[in-house]
């Protein structure tokens, strides 16, 4: 009982210090605190069904900016506008910081019709979602193992 | 941890006073007398758990009305979701009713603008708060004026949706 105690808290740690670092390292801010405190008994499933759309939004809003920005004589910036503000909207809804920060220069860009701007904005904003799609999934695991554990998800304050 | 089936996070500074309001959301009550002596039955049984409040969650974004509709069952207001103006506008006509109402600005084909006046063009007396990401003073303005009560900045939070509930004088038990 005391070698499952001692995993469960050395679990417990691992997931703590990770979303910290998360945190730490802007892929997160307040508003994935407020997500995590909406989760419950009821839904335990949440926070991750909740980023899942998340990923899914962003890679379909992606691939139609994409489309838009691929003829440089014909590109319609009304379109990739409206894509980044879904997508800004979105993220800033649970708290992806460096994504949401991505289309504040993307949305600058498309204000002045630049589209090489566009295009590095694109391609930024796909690289940091991949990115805090996979940090995220290592966090589901370390949850996952807590609870196969027999542990309890600790609450982590971010201050 | 938590009371009355309240999460402990959640509540409200001590001090402040709640009441609840019950509203059924099927059934549009045009009369004010039956209103009143519903309000005096649901002083009697204050719960949060047992709010009858009714709200509507109008935004196109898939995650933000995933948020907003969970948003509100934690504070356990009954809630449906459409996905434009029109919608928001096509449900009213089918004869539901909500007290609170949640408009996003932008939106396809009936922006929030839109759908407020026109809601408001057809009678309907429900709270409407613009919660929008696009926040500047002009476009607040022009939100305000097609009819809303409130007005507040996504991405929405327990806190925010509370100051919402506070300032449209519906009143929650904590």
């Amino acid at each position: 009982l005391h070698a499952m105690n001692t995993v469960v808290a050395q679990l417990q740690r691992r997931f703590q210090d990770y979303l910290v670092s998360l945190y730490q390292q802007g892929f997160l801010d307040n508003q994935f605190t407020e997500l995590r405190k909406l989760q419950d008994e009821g839904t335990p499933d949440f926070v991750a069904e909740v980023v899942s759309l998340f990923f899914d939004d962003c890679s379909k809003l992606i691939n139609s900016m994409s489309r838009s920005l691929e003829r440089p004589e014909n590109v319609d910036f009304k379109q990739v506008d409206s894509g980044v503000h879904q997508l800004k909207g979105s993220s800033s809804s649970v708290g992806a910081r460096r994504v949401k920060n991505v289309c504040i220069s993307f949305k600058e860009c498309c204000d002045v019709q630049n589209r090489e701007g566009c295009l590095r904005c694109l391609q930024q904003v796909d690289y940091e979602y991949k990115m805090l799609k996979t940090k995220l999934q290592d966090l589901f695991n370390l949850e996952q193992q807590i609870v196969q554990a027999g542990g309890a998800i600790p609450q982590v304050n971010i201050n | 941890d938590s009371e009355n089936g309240v999460p402990a996070s959640f509540k409200v500074p001590a001090g402040v006073v709640h009441k609840i309001f019950s509203y059924k959301s099927s059934v549009i009550f045009c009369c004010s007398q039956e209103r009143k002596i519903r309000r005096e039955m649901a002083d009697e049984v204050p719960s949060l758990a047992e709010s009858k409040l009714t709200a509507l969650v109008v935004d196109d974004n898939f995650v933000n009305q995933t948020m907003h509709h969970k948003l509100l069952d934690r504070l356990g207001i009954q809630n449906d979701v459409v996905c434009n103006g029109q919608e928001a506008v096509d449900v009213h006509c089918s004869g539901r009713n909500y007290d609170l109402i949640l408009m996003d600005m932008e939106m396809p084909i009936l922006n929030g603008i839109q759908a407020t006046k026109r809601l408001r063009e057809m009678g309907i007396e429900s709270k409407i708060a613009g919660v929008t990401t696009r926040a500047n003073e002009g476009d607040k303005k022009e939100f305000m004026e097609a009819g809303l009560n409130d007005f507040q900045e996504k991405p929405l939070t327990i806190s925010k949706l509370l100051s919402i509930l506070h300032r449209l004088d519906f009143y929650v038990q904590t």
